[in-house]
């Protein structure tokens, strides 16, 4: 029996009454790393959203480590980093963090700040406003702020896009590094090559559905390359009823 | 809502009719001319069972907002927004009659008595809802704002009341009515609610009719 | 709670935008008033105390609304909704760190209103703050909810005040009414006080329990 991690049940959200995100189901087990793709509006970032709590579903069940999201246990687990990078520009890395781990609650503060920042190499830049950062410099404090309370599910929407070389480095590292931990971590990416490397699963989204999910084996970055043209035709005349489902492997 | 709809539409109006037909009756022909005021009190027959729509009207919004946000059902929001309409017109009709009445017997037009300024201020507050939902365009968050808003307002009611009430007091005060006087007044407070009731359901049903509308066309859009 | 109390004051010390606007503001209200007013019409505590409450009112909407506009930028609201804090919690935090922006420009307004009205203040000099005190309590819970509310809506400047003036009536009919037998010295009506005093309450208990309302998406 595996411990699921996420149990999404026929989520859906509307937004405005327009459904962004349509009857997903779908199931992630502890220490996998799934990767979301789909073009820009599929739901993506809403599904992600859902799932670190910052949402409410407008139906549909979802279960988190085997609690409803509003259990405030739950939160102590989730890490987000999404475009926003969540931090007061005005404040330095260093109070923002603490700010954020006070937050959490978390013990033995200023050791976890210095080796979060340490981790995203910035440990140099600690006093200095966030103001002044570029954006990859902040993307990294940002990708601190989310992984100082050690969370077990990572959740990140498009990590890769806003971070500079280093910061690219930085987030492979830290991704391996929590794979190895036995972590969850679900991101969302436009990179295949990137994203297919790192991940154990794959989905690809489409106008609120998933049209596609990995089974078993993940295909090669050219044979994805075909499969998501094929899927997320949404100017295709033709439609295959299949492709709007949500049960096509 | 649906099995309300038969009686709504087919009842409702003829029911309405009739009353009002009946309370004007009433008022013109059958009720003796007030001894202090004259004809112009006529006007309070109206003028009351408006207030007790205003009120009613509120009591709605915060109702079917608490609704809302407690289930999430639309029909409730919509409810909500009908009634706040509705509402705000009785709202006006109170605040003009009045009017009309307060000039000939107390010399002017307006005054800060504490009803007055209650029903002002009651106004101002639907405004305010109607407003909000104007101008922040219709989403879930907005309903979920405007429920806030209504709960809010109701809650701010009894203590507007007593804080106005402090503050002055002019307002007639009715006490002893004859029985003709009273008949009039129940049967346009009658009149006056299958009239609330009547607008109500008809602006509701324009809305959720609306709101229909626009789901079939994204959904013609969505499978396109 | 002491976390998000701590990180409003160190944003402010920060950039010490909100304080100094806020201040010149009220200062500026209260000049608007001494030439709208010719001296001779400033007669009595009831001005005053009118002129108190109004200023407190409007520079009150601009410090709230400060207070959730740093919040949108770079989505940190997001990020409070994301850790464990609850957002009654949030809610009484965010209150009171207005309620203390709003006295630390009232300490320094009011004396500074009475001699420029010249209003002699016979009054007693406990009362007054406690007034003061249970007024900006009210206004802030209520402002707080609404600007959060606001902020996040497209005609923001303007409906703030439009949604929480007409709420505000009771609040400020009761709080005028006391600063002024205050300051005069008189004699008031306990039931003032109570309604001072049950306005705070039912709306700091009522914004705690719906702010999470507020904020869900």
């Amino acid at each position: 029996m595996t411990t699921w991690v996420v149990e999404a049940e026929n989520l859906s959200k509307t937004f405005a009454w327009v459904p962004v995100l349509r009857d997903v189901s779908y199931r992630v087990a502890q220490g996998e790393t799934i990767a979301i793709f789909g073009p820009n509006g599929a739901g993506k970032t809403t599904f992600l959203r859902l799932l670190a709590t910052l949402l409410k579903p407008s139906s549909g069940t979802l279960q988190l480590f085997g609690h409803t999201p509003n259990d405030p246990a739950v939160r102590h687990k989730l890490g987000f980093l999404g475009h926003d990078s969540f931090l007061y520009p005005d404040l330095t890395p260093i109070e923002n963090l603490t700010f954020y781990g006070k937050a959490y609650s978390l013990p033995d503060l200023s050791g976890r700040i210095n080796s979060v920042l340490q981790l995203v190499g910035l440990q140099d830049w600690g006093n200095i406003q966030v103001r002044t950062f570029s954006r990859g410099m902040e993307q990294r404090v940002a990708l601190a702020r989310a992984l100082l309370h050690a969370p077990e599910l990572l959740l990140f929407d498009e990590p890769y896009s806003g971070l500079d070389a280093h910061g690219l480095a930085t987030l492979q590292t830290a991704l391996t590094q929590t794979k190895a931990q036995g972590k969850t971590v679900i991101f969302t990416t436009h990179d295949f090559a990137l994203g297919l490397g790192l991940c154990d699963r794959a989905l690809i989204f489409d106008r609120g559905w998933i049209v596609w999910q990995s089974d078993g084996s993940l295909p090669s970055v050219r044979e994805f390359s075909e499969l998501y043209r094929q899927k997320t035709q949404s100017s295709s005349l033709i439609t295959q009823p299949s492709s709007l489902s949500p049960h096509h492997s | 809502m649906k099995r309300f709809a038969p009686f709504a539409d087919n009842v409702l109006p003829w029911l309405t009719l009739t009353t009002m037909i009946a309370a004007l009756a009433m008022v013109f022909l059958y009720v003796p001319n007030e001894r202090v005021q004259g004809l112009v009190q006529r006007i309070f027959y109206f003028h009351l069972p408006s207030a007790w729509n205003t009120f009613l009207g509120f009591f709605i919004v915060a109702g079917a907002g608490a609704s809302y946000l407690w289930q999430g059902n639309r029909f409730f929001d919509l409810l909500a927004q009908a009634a706040a309409e509705i509402g705000m017109v009785f709202c006006t009709i109170v605040l003009i009659t009045g009017s009309i009445w307060a000039r000939p017997i107390w010399g002017v037009w307006w005054t800060w008595d504490p009803r007055l300024t209650m029903v002002v201020v009651l106004w101002t507050i639907y405004a305010a809802y109607l407003l909000l939902r104007h101008l922040g365009g219709d989403t879930e968050q907005i309903a979920r704002y405007a429920a806030v808003l209504g709960i809010i307002g109701v809650l701010d009611i009894p203590l507007l009341h007593i804080a106005v009430r402090l503050w002055r007091g002019i307002h007639p005060k009715v006490d002893k009515m004859a029985p003709e006087m009273l008949w009039t007044l129940l049967m346009c407070t009658v009149a006056f609610l299958c009239l609330f009731t009547w607008m109500l359901w008809l602006r509701l049903r324009s809305l959720s009719l609306r709101e229909e509308i626009t789901t079939l066309r994204r959904q013609a859009v969505a499978t396109a | 709670m002491l976390a998000l109390l701590w990180k409003d004051l160190l944003l402010e010390f920060r950039t010490k935008e909100r304080l100094s606007s806020l201040f010149v503001l009220a200062l500026l209200i209260v000049l608007v008033f001494v030439f709208a007013l010719s001296p001779e019409q400033i007669q009595g505590p009831e001005v005053e105390a009118a002129l108190l409450w109004v200023t407190l009112v409007f520079a009150g909407m601009l410090s709230l609304q400060r207070s959730f506009l740093l919040e949108q930028e770079r989505g940190c609201f997001s990020g409070l909704l994301l850790s464990p804090i609850d957002p009654g919690t949030l809610f009484l935090a965010k209150m009171l760190g207005n309620v203390m922006f709003l006295l630390l420009v009232e300490v320094i307004v009011a004396p500074l209103s009475l001699t420029f009205f010249g209003v002699p203040f016979s009054g007693s000099l406990v009362m007054l703050p406690i007034v003061v005190l249970l007024g900006t309590v009210g206004f802030s819970a209520l402002g707080t909810l609404f600007a959060a509310i606001a902020v996040r809506t497209r005609a923001r400047e303007v409906l703030l005040p439009i949604m929480l003036l007409p709420l505000l009536v009771p609040l400020l009919i009761a709080a005028v009414k006391v600063t002024s037998a205050v300051l005069s010295g008189e004699e008031w009506n306990g039931m003032w006080f109570r309604v001072l005093l049950a306005f705070d309450i039912i709306f700091v208990v009522t914004g705690w329990l719906i702010f999470s309302q507020v904020v869900q998406e």
